[in-house]
């Protein structure tokens, strides 16, 4: 009888899963975000718990200092505005040019802020989840940056929260150009387990001219990555399959191991 | 039915998984997080039901699964394949030694990593494996033979300040009392 509960036990456990994983995708999907959707309370409360010491701190900041930051704050905000408007005239310039070759307009990046809430618990992949959801007009596969570059797309939207799938995951699979005299294109694909600075730039032509230090950028092939969002850099390239591809290191200009905040690219 | 145990058990476990996804020191210093869980299954399954490690197996696995790219579901076999054995065995192993912890929470947490990796790769997904998997292997083992006599000292303390306590048994006993008086002759 003892022996036969534990075998019961042990039964149920197994169908459980197997029942679990035998779901539809949209079916997993919607309980993985309603199970997720149990730690909502204490993400809240880690989050106010970090900004406590911020808080404190703040408070507690000389008059001087503050007084330095206002002035510092003033000074980049005359620069920035003195660069928007140069930016602005360009791009006007750019919108006539373009009217004239009958080419598509651009359409102006727009961007939400979102907060990196938490990461992967499992070591085999490279995701973090975002506080921005369906209620803030997320929708899959948007691109997220920083701003030293792109570090991802969003790959599950849950109401209040999404999942963004970083570059060097096996699922988040980047068509870039490098910044060369011939723009050799590629897709950046998985990387190694350790290192999240380094992703493998794949697919290369064998003639490419690769050096390092030369930018990389999203190429706009695809449909999910608009074109010239800086990657990274070029750290070495290599001749494989017997000279017939190119394969290159990159290194990313966004650190993916300290995400705090970043930003969620809207079309 | 004391649900004492099942509920801190399970409330370390959540406790754990959020720490896990929301603590990235052990990632930054040894380039892996270490896995709670399995060292949590050593002790549910040398002091807890088969209920209890049951649920444990169940909700901590989706709990895992739920904060990870992981398809839902994965990790409840690799929990069970840890624990059950252990509990089928536990009358044999001396579960008070810290010495039999270190070597069953290494023994859990070993197991689970690769039977999920392998689950993975069976279900047609692409983890994230390589040479460096070996290092986060051996991080993970290594971190979750560390923590199984930690948390068998934490649940022991938290069942002491927070569970009931054993009733002392009195030696005294009124129908035994001899009673010494003089008799009246």
């Amino acid at each position: 009888m003892f022996k036969q509960k534990n075998y019961l036990a042990l039964g149920a456990v197994v169908f459980v899963a197997v029942v679990l994983l035998s779901l539809p995708t949209r079916a997993t999907a919607r309980l993985k975000l309603a199970v997720a959707s149990w730690f909502l309370p204490l993400f809240g409360l880690a989050n106010a718990g970090q900004q406590l010491p911020a808080d404190l701190a703040d408070s507690v900041l000389p008059r001087r200092e503050l007084l330095q930051q206002i002035d510092t704050l003033r000074r980049e905000n005359q620069q920035l505005k003195s660069q928007a408007v140069q930016g602005a005239a360009i791009a006007r310039e750019n919108d006539q040019l373009r009217a004239l070759w009958n080419w598509q307009k651009q359409a102006p990046w727009k961007l939400k802020l979102a907060n990196v809430v938490m990461r992967d618990p499992a070591n085999w992949w490279r995701t973090v989840q975002i506080d921005l959801g369906s209620r803030d007009g997320i929708q899959t596969n948007q691109p997220v940056l920083t701003a030293d570059g792109l570090i991802g797309r969003v790959s599950t939207v849950g109401y209040v929260s999404s999942q963004v799938v970083l570059i060097g995951d096996p699922n988040c699979h980047v068509s870039a150009l490098v910044e060369n005299a011939t723009h050799d294109m590629g897709v950046l694909t998985a990387s190694g387990p350790l290192d999240t600075s380094l992703v493998q730039l794949s697919y290369l032509a064998s003639s490419a001219n690769l050096k390092a230090g030369q930018n990389v950028l999203t190429s706009g092939l695809g449909g999910i990555f608009p074109k010239g969002i800086p990657i990274g850099k070029i750290v070495d390239a290599e001749s494989i399959e017997y000279g017939l591809a190119t394969e290159a290191r990159v290194k990313l200009n966004a650190s993916l191991g300290a995400l705090e905040q970043v930003w969620v690219l809207f079309k | 039915m004391n649900l004492f145990k099942p509920a801190l058990i399970l409330s370390f476990a959540f406790l754990a998984v959020f720490g896990e996804a929301t603590l990235s020191a052990p990632r930054h210093l040894l380039g892996a997080q270490i896995d709670l869980l399995p060292a949590l299954m050593v002790y549910a399954a040398l002091n807890a039901d088969i209920v209890t490690l049951s649920l444990l197996a169940g909700l901590g696995g989706m709990w895992f699964d739920s904060l990870s790219a992981n398809p839902l579901g994965v990790t409840i076999l690799p929990l069970m394949a840890a624990g059950f054995p252990i509990y089928l065995r536990r009358g044999l192993i001396l579960r008070a030694a810290p010495f039999a912890q270190l070597v069953l929470g290494a023994a859990a947490s070993a197991l689970v990593p690769a039977l999920t990796v392998l689950l993975l790769l069976n279900g047609g997904k692409q983890p994230l494996i390589g040479w460096g998997s070996l290092w986060q292997w051996i991080v993970m083992t290594a971190g979750g033979a560390a923590a199984t006599p930690v948390i068998f000292s934490l649940a022991e303390w938290s069942g002491h300040a927070l569970g009931y306590q054993l009733r002392t048994e009195n030696s005294f006993r009124p129908d035994r009392e001899i009673h010494r008086s003089r008799k009246k002759l």
